[in-house]
């Protein structure tokens, strides 16, 4: 502390820090939410930098697909109760039912968009005002444009040309009952970023993001994980075992795998500075439908 | 490693988006896909060129009009520094976005076209640029390869723009001939210019001195959230979070909350639980103070030897933000940090021609990025800075009581009777 000068990730950190208390100090009833990926446990961990020795200001909620990595869902639970936080799970199976909603079938089916109607009814549940989440602008263009502090309308609309401006580190949650804003602490980490923080503060990760043997269908050149009832099989699909990590952890049915030997962090590290294709170009199936894919979802109230 | 955050100001035409993909084309931070795509898309235009414009335009409808409408954030990186790109439209008609986007930056790159030397809009961003207190400005005279390279062309264009930069509060200002289209001076060094003795774009990011940027001498603290645990073990600890947004707090320092104006000495700085001497801007901390006295959110505490202004009578420059016009005598709420209080606004003392910098002494309201000179009544008394000497503490926004929408930036300038 000699210098009075802060490293990038930690300026990166305090950023993600002052934003959380923000959400603490401005909500009434904020929520974390949480999938069991690498972003959001980044957020937890930045949550107890925020909040110890208190408890958090939030539960951290799942909305869960039910096609899910069994690694991430453990480690979800074990990570929520290890910490003495609250997790509230919602189910898109349970809305499917209840609302009779019909589920996208046919090659490369995800419930993807299904799950932001379970987002919508828990929010409503719960009356929750803000959702921390753990979306970066450096996934993708639209994302790129997002404020910290996003306003959604009661639909969980996200309209781009109608976005408050937003100055200095003031973040603006005043809202209408009924509104909500989606809060992206760490809008301004890139994906090494996220990586070189997890090894620098020695943050726990599920053993999917390391290299591991594993059966996997390989579809049009992409690995995916076999998940029986979940990903259908088709004719020209191949059954292989290859050694792989993954490098995002979404929805099973649209997260491809790739061919790795990096079996620690220092390892997939140096795999990703070295990697010459982006984060949800090589792992995200969901996202190349269109140009304008996520701008899509978002505005129908996608996180 | 450290990190400049930058703006680019420019128009269409000035190759705005065009330098921001040759940076990010040079530097290898765009990706093999990312780069499939838009020579996808590159295809489907007339002239089949790689249009380096389409890696930062994201939105649909930005994408169709060709035009930049919102402010975009870039990130890349290279050996010696970490970069974010804030890409904001420099039309008049978003002065707001490019407003929004240089209140964080350390670094403006101001865009001018050799052909047309500086113009209206370079007027314009330039003054954004001073009045947001930006300290390091480049002048990027692009697309020298228009104009046959000549250095002549560009001693004019520097000439000019000294003369403007010397009615505005501009800080250290950095003069590169370069064409963004050919990768002139932004990554390498250009073989056609060989008269310009500078250092290329990018090298200038990298090396640019930051240390002076921030504010160490005036300790400030805003209290964002009361971390009480009142568990058994912990019933006595009460601490408060927030971020210092400037100036340096020790263990032992005296120090007074404000408005309030109760006093304490600060008993312990806490970071992640554990326990530190003295802490700085940025970081995010938790103070502890040897008093029992009454701290919420919204307070500031600061040290009893250096203390800003306290007043309900604030004078300040004003970018309007919202389509519904500012009327004088209206009402606001007014987010300073974490301090909200409501105001009105008392009197329009002028209002500033972005172009020409006149200034009109007969304003009754203002539009959608208009700038004027205001003086603001506010219910409570806010503890600031005058923004040229503390960005963070001078810095504040009004908010539309009734649609709750940030329709304001203030730039806080002193006390008035």
């Amino acid at each position: 502390m000699s210098t009075y000068k802060l490293d990038y990730l930690d300026q990166l950190e305090s950023e993600a820090i002052q934003i959380m208390r923000e959400v603490a100090g401005q909500f009434e009833r904020p929520a974390l939410l949480f999938s069991g990926g690498k972003d959001s446990i980044t957020l937890v961990h930045l949550a107890l930098k925020a909040f110890r020795p208190g408890k958090f200001p939030f539960p951290l909620v799942h909305i869960d697909t039910g096609h899910n990595f069994q690694e991430a869902t453990d480690f979800r639970d074990w990570l929520a109760e290890s910490l003495g936080e609250k997790l509230i799970v919602r189910y898109v199976e349970d809305t499917i039912r209840e609302k009779k909603l019909k589920e996208p079938t046919g090659r490369n089916a995800s419930r993807n968009a299904l799950q932001t109607f379970t987002l919508l009814d828990t929010i409503e549940e719960f009356e929750f005002d803000a959702c921390i989440g753990g979306a970066r602008r450096d996934e993708e263009k639209a994302r790129a444009k997002e404020r910290v502090f996003s306003v959604r309308d009661e639909f969980g609309s996200w309209d781009p040309k109608l976005q408050r401006p937003e100055l200095w580190n003031i973040y603006n949650g005043k809202i209408h009952k009924g509104e909500n804003v989606r809060v992206f602490p760490i809008s301004n980490w890139t994906e090494l970023d996220v990586w070189n923080y997890i090894k620098r503060e020695n943050i726990d990760l599920p053993s999917i993001y390391f290299a591991h043997e594993r059966e996997l269908i390989l579809r049009d050149g992409k690995l995916l994980a076999t998940a029986k009832g979940v990903i259908q099989t088709e004719e020209s699909d191949q059954i292989v075992t290859r050694r792989v990590r993954f490098r995002t952890v979404g929805d099973i049915s649209c997260t491809a795998a790739v061919e790795s030997d990096a079996d620690t962090l220092e390892a997939a590290i140096a795999e990703i500075q070295a990697t010459r294709i982006s984060e949800r170009g090589e792992t995200r199936i969901d996202d190349q439908v269109s140009e304008a894919a996520m701008e899509d979802r978002k505005k129908g109230g996608y996180f | 490693m450290d990190l400049l955050r930058f703006i680019t100001a420019g128009s269409v035409d000035d190759g705005k988006s065009t330098l921001i993909g040759r940076l990010l084309y040079d530097s290898k931070s765009i990706l093999a896909d990312q780069m499939e795509a838009i020579e996808r898309a590159s295809k489907s235009r007339d002239d089949g060129e790689i249009d380096l414009a389409l890696l930062t335009d994201g939105l649909r409808s930005e994408r169709e009009q060709g035009i930049t409408i919102d402010v975009a954030y870039r990130y890349f990186q290279t050996t010696k520094r970490k970069f974010i790109i804030v890409d904001a439209p420099g039309h008049i008609q978003y002065t707001r976005n490019m407003v929004t986007g240089a209140s964080n930056c350390q670094l403006a790159v101001v865009l001018v076209d050799a052909r047309h030397g500086v113009v209206e809009q370079t007027r314009r961003h330039s003054l954004i640029a001073s009045m947001l207190g930006i300290p390091h400005l480049v002048v990027a005279i692009n697309k020298m390869d228009l104009v046959g390279y000549s250095q002549d062309v560009f001693s004019n264009i520097c000439i000019h723009y000294n003369e403007l930069a010397q009615k505005l509060n501009v800080g250290e200002v950095t003069y590169i001939p370069l064409s963004a289209l050919n990768g002139d001076n932004v990554v390498d060094k250009s073989v056609n210019m060989p008269w310009y003795e500078g250092e290329p774009l990018l090298s200038h990011l990298e090396t640019v001195v930051l240390d002076q940027d921030e504010n160490l001498t005036d300790a400030r603290f805003p209290v964002q959230y009361v971390i009480r645990p009142q568990t058994p073990e912990l019933h006595d600890y009460r601490g408060y979070a927030g971020k210092i947004t400037s100036g340096i707090f020790r263990k032992g320092d005296a120090v007074t909350v404000l408005p309030t104006g109760e006093t304490s000495t600060i008993d312990a700085i806490e970071i992640a639980e554990k326990h530190y001497d003295e802490a700085f801007a940025p970081m995010s901390v938790v103070l502890h103070l040897a008093d029992d006295v009454d701290v919420s959110r919204g307070n500031l505490i600061v040290k009893s030897d250096n203390q800003p202004i306290v007043s309900q009578n604030v004078e300040a420059l004003l970018c309007w933000m919202d389509a519904k016009p500012l009327k004088v005598g209206s009402k606001y709420t007014l987010q300073h940090g974490t301090f909200r209080t409501r105001c009105a606004v008392r009197e329009i003392v002028y209002q500033l021609n972005v172009n020409t910098y006149e200034e009109f002494t007969d304003a009754e309201s203002l539009k959608l990025n208009d700038i004027a000179r205001v003086i603001l009544k506010t219910a409570k008394p806010v503890s600031f800075d005058p923004y040229g000497k503390n960005r963070v503490n001078g810095g504040a926004i009004l908010i539309d009581e009734t649609s709750n929408v940030t329709v304001g930036a203030l730039m806080l300038q002193g006390e008035v009777a």
